[in-house]
């Protein structure tokens, strides 16, 4: 016997096992040809059989070689826990089993002296979601009727741009006692209060983005909703920049800059102005890091509409050129109001953290009133590719500081004037409407997201370390890939389809919210309507606790 | 639920009408209190019209306090007045052991100074004394300001009424605006500074209901004016909005209800003054007010208004004959104080109107 080589990786390292059960395979091959991971492969087994052909046991043995599917021994090709094989297996003869042995983080780190990267969002899981602790007590009764869910109307809509203070605003009394607008005020756009999160063409596959896209343009020209798609750090489309559907979409800038030179390019062009303009310095799932686009998802129409060659595109961590708040006051946000000629609200997007407070403070209170929205992404946010490390380990919680932020402005009697927009492992449960509707009442005016949209195009990846492979390229769904055959699993209508009738209901179930508590429009502020069952976060969100 | 009445009228009436007007709504309010104010007064006071009043409750301690205080700021008394109490047993009042009215002239640098000098002077003033005499609750300080009284009281109303000889009237003791309301806060502990109707810088307002955007409207409005304090009923919320609407940003009135109960989005979009409209409702939406309510107004020139919250979840009606208006939340209450009116002319507020009436008593309806 030849000296065992306990180094050497076996499915029992990997964080999934393959169970194949051979006497129900028909080696049809669906399942090797439908892993993108190449994590399953056909094999020829040896097999030794031994039978007797007479009345009495006379054991003869047989060899003979059978063809199996077997499950890769790779740190490169491993199982990702997908569920693809199961989901094209015609007898149920294979699929992915949780490896509670897992050794991949030591096994991988050591094998391949690199950090390890993946997508998804934070996988570290711990006590119960906050929110979850968190409950709408407030239920109008007797004198104070509930509305009427159905049949009552409600104004869901929230603030996107600078919205000036009461004693600015530039209103002078005209002859018939009217008010009369003496100059401009900052744009202000009126929208729905759930943004589609900023996840960029070439993160995601063009099939995917075209998808949300159109959903976005659905959900307003057909079903009334205004709701606002982000574009993303990567571009836009040049057919879409000239469309009139630009109205829906917010650019984005990060410090990369990817994609702005066609940006700019089509501003004459332009039939419509865009929503807004989306600044991101930092992101919730990976605080402190750039965005990351490996080589192998950087495809030829990436590359054009980028502007770059085939390479690992890495936004720098910092916005080059911005040393202080209030420059990246004057300066971006004076360049991009200027570019669209003051007519396009300009927002700033950053980590949640625990200066976030300072940074909202030092915007709130310049003197230029521009900085139309803050953008506050917490931990629990999903990204395309991080080093894991910074996905589990890095970041701030988005409830509590949201709430600092709010009572910050509440301090000031500044409350509303950046709208505050929320994210991070919002409708994690998949419920987005009831987490809303408690940072809402916390003090945002909305919320923005991504994951959760890809998880209605039909992601199978979760917070238990499924998939999570959004980084490879190689996504087994269609959504995060720029490889044809992968991209054409995902069916663009059936994704549009899923989203709007999501939003749709998730409409419904904010009037079901909203109902109770007598509100007609969003309940911004309105920490009175919650309870904590928690006393450690009723304290902290200054609300009241019940138990 | 409580009820509230106002009353303006072309001549000076006694307060023994406000009685009648709510006395007759009784059943609809707890009986736990009688709270009223009085604009353009006449009678006694009719000479003092431009000098402020002090409407106070106080100990023995209390008034020694504020009369030092007032003294110090330079403020003289010119005149003084304390009502005619008539103790009887068994009367359900808990009354604090003096009520007075006491009219000062301003110090002398002030006397020729600018209006709104002397206006800030006299907030001042109150707050200070508010102040000074909530240590020990030594009395309370519910108006200080030219023309304007206040009374409020815990008890029953009838009580209150025989206690202060209210219920005769007399030429001594009258107004042109009378708004009053018969209920303590019920909500929570009962609160001498909780009870409608509330008065600012010449700013009276009185609720029926409740304000469920409470909060919202008092964590944006504790930061807009050292005036917007107390807070003890979600009612004060309602007149420290319509102050800063109409002094603070001096806007007309109806901006108002274009404030606390804005359009729908999509009705502001067809109106052509929509840039407007939609520039109130963003920098003032923390104003906004919600839930059932129906609120009656004072301005500093004795206009008198009316409007509801945006779903008209509370009762108000507007009864009026030539000489006499009356606000009320039940028509019970103007049947009793103007028996010969015209009631087919009675009008009943919607959800988007302001009722507004002027010193001459025209009464109009200005649609949202």
């Amino acid at each position: 016997m030849e000296t065992m080589r306990v180094q050497n990786v076996t499915p029992n390292d990997l964080p999934w096992k393959i169970r194949y059960d051979a006497s129900r395979c028909t080696l049809c091959g669906s399942c090797v040809s439908a892993c993108s991971f190449r994590a399953i492969e056909a094999k020829v087994e040896r097999r030794r059989m031994v039978f007797s052909e007479s009345e009495f046991p006379e054991p003869k043995a047989r060899f003979s070689a059978v063809p199996v599917i077997r499950q890769a021994r790779s740190i490169k090709n491993y199982c990702r826990g997908c569920g693809i094989c199961e989901k094209v297996c015609p007898n149920d003869a294979i699929g992915p089993l949780r490896n509670p042995d897992n050794r991949h983080p030591v096994v991988t780190r050591c094998l391949g002296g690199d950090s390890i990267k993946r997508g998804g969002r934070k996988n570290l899981e711990g006590a119960q979601r906050t929110l979850d602790k968190i409950r709408v007590g407030r239920i109008s009764q007797m004198t104070d009727p509930s509305l009427d869910a159905q049949r009552h109307t409600f104004d869901l809509l929230a603030p996107f741009g600078r919205i000036l203070p009461p004693k600015k605003l530039p209103l002078g009394v005209g002859p018939e006692g009217l008010l009369q607008s003496q100059e401009k005020t900052p744009p202000v756009h009126w929208i729905y209060p759930v943004i589609v999160g900023d996840m960029s063409i070439g993160a995601l596959s063009w099939r995917m983005w075209e998808a949300v896209a159109m959903a976005v343009a659905y959900l307003n020209e057909e079903c009334g909703l205004p709701v606002r798609m982000c574009s993303g750090e990567g571009g836009v489309p040049v057919r879409l920049l000239k469309s009139r559907y630009l109205k829906y979409m917010i650019l984005q800038i990060a410090s990369g800059h990817f994609g702005w030179n066609r940006i700019a390019k089509a501003m004459p062009h332009m039939v419509e102005d865009p929503a807004g303009v989306l600044i991101k310095i930092g992101q919730g799932a990976k605080p402190g890091d750039g965005g990351l686009l490996q080589a192998n998802k950087v495809a030829e129409h990436i590359q054009a509409i980028r502007g770059v060659p085939k390479a690992d595109l890495l936004s720098p961590p910092n916005h080059q050129g911005l040393y202080s708040i209030e420059e990246s006051v004057q300066k971006m946000f004076l360049s991009f109001n200027a570019a669209f000629k003051f007519r396009v609200p300009v927002a700033i997007k950053v980590a949640a953290s625990a200066t976030s407070v300072s940074v909202f403070n030092n915007l709130v209170r310049d003197p230029y009133n521009i900085v139309g929205g803050f953008f506050l992404d917490g931990i629990d946010g999903g990204t395309g590719a991080a080093h894991e490390v910074s996905l589990d380990h890095t970041g701030h919680p988005i409830v509590s500081k949201l709430r600092d932020c709010y009572l910050a402005a509440v301090a000031q009697g500044r409350q509303g004037q950046i709208p505050l927009w929320a994210a991070g492992g919002l409708g994690k449960t998949g419920d987005l409407a009831a987490d809303a509707f408690k940072m809402m009442a916390l003090g945002a005016n909305g919320v923005f997201t991504g994951k959760l949209i890809l998880q209605m195009a039909g992601c199978v990846g979760n917070d238990q370390g499924r998939c999570n492979a959004c980084n490879t390229g190689l996504c087994p769904v269609g959504i995060t890939t720029q490889e044809g055959p992968l991209v054409h699993r995902l069916d663009v209508d059936r994704v549009a389809q899923n989203i709007v009738n999501y939003f749709l209901a998730m409409d419904q179930e904010f009037k079901k919210l909203l109902a109770p508590i007598g509100n007609s429009s969003l309940p911004v502020g309105r920490s009175d309507a919650l309870i904590a069952t928690d006393h450690a976060v009723a304290d902290k969100l200054q609300i009241q606790y019940a138990c | 639920m409580c009820r509230i009445g106002a009353i303006k009228s072309l001549n000076y009436v006694h307060p023994s009408m406000a009685l009648q007007l709510m006395q007759s709504q009784q059943k609809g309010h707890d009986n736990s209190g009688f709270a009223m104010v009085m604009h353009d007064l006449g009678g006694i006071f009719e000479n003092y019209k431009h000098l402020p009043t002090l409407s106070m409750a106080c100990t023995d301690e209390g008034i020694k306090l504020a009369e030092e205080m007032l003294h110090e700021a330079g403020f003289q008394r010119v005149m003084q007045w304390v009502p005619e109490t008539n103790p009887q047993p068994g009367l359900d009042i808990n009354a604090m052991p003096n009520y007075v009215f006491e009219t000062f002239d301003f110090p002398k640098h002030y006397r020729n100074g600018e209006a709104k000098e002397k206006e800030e002077l006299l907030l001042d003033m109150r707050l200070k004394l508010r102040r000074l005499l909530e240590e020990d609750e030594q009395g309370f300080v519910y108006s200080f300001w030219p023309d304007v009284i206040t009374l409020k009281e815990i008890g029953d109303p009838r009580d209150i009424g025989t206690y202060f000889n209210l219920w005769q009237p007399d030429e001594n003791f009258t107004a042109k605006v009378i708004t009053a309301q018969c209920r303590q806060n019920t909500n929570y502990d009962i609160v001498r500074y909780a009870a409608h109707p509330f008065h600012l810088q010449g700013y009276t307002a009185l609720a029926n209901g409740e304000n469920t955007f409470y909060l919202k409207n008092v964590e944006f409005q504790r930061k807009l004016h050292r005036g917007y304090i107390g807070f003890e009923s979600d009612s004060q919320c309602f007149l420290y909005t319509l102050h800063y609407v109409h002094r603070e940003l001096n806007w007309p009135l109806h901006y108002y209800k274009h404030v606390v109960t804005p359009l729908p989005f999509d009705d502001i979009r067809q109106r052509e003054d929509k840039e407007q409209l939609l520039a109130i409702r963003q920098s003032l939406a923390h104003l906004e007010i919600n839930g059932p309510n129906t609120i009656i107004g004072v301005l500093p020139d004795h206009t008198l208004f009316t409007c509801c919250d945006a779903k008209k979840l509370r009762p108000v009606v507007v009864g009026h004959t030539d000489d006499t208006v009356v606000v009320s939340s039940e028509v019970c209450g103007v049947n009793e104080v103007l028996p010969q009116r015209d009631w087919e002319t009675d009008i009943y507020p919607n959800e988007r109107e302001i009722v507004a009436v002027t010193n001459e008593l025209e009464v109009q309806r200005w649609k949202q």
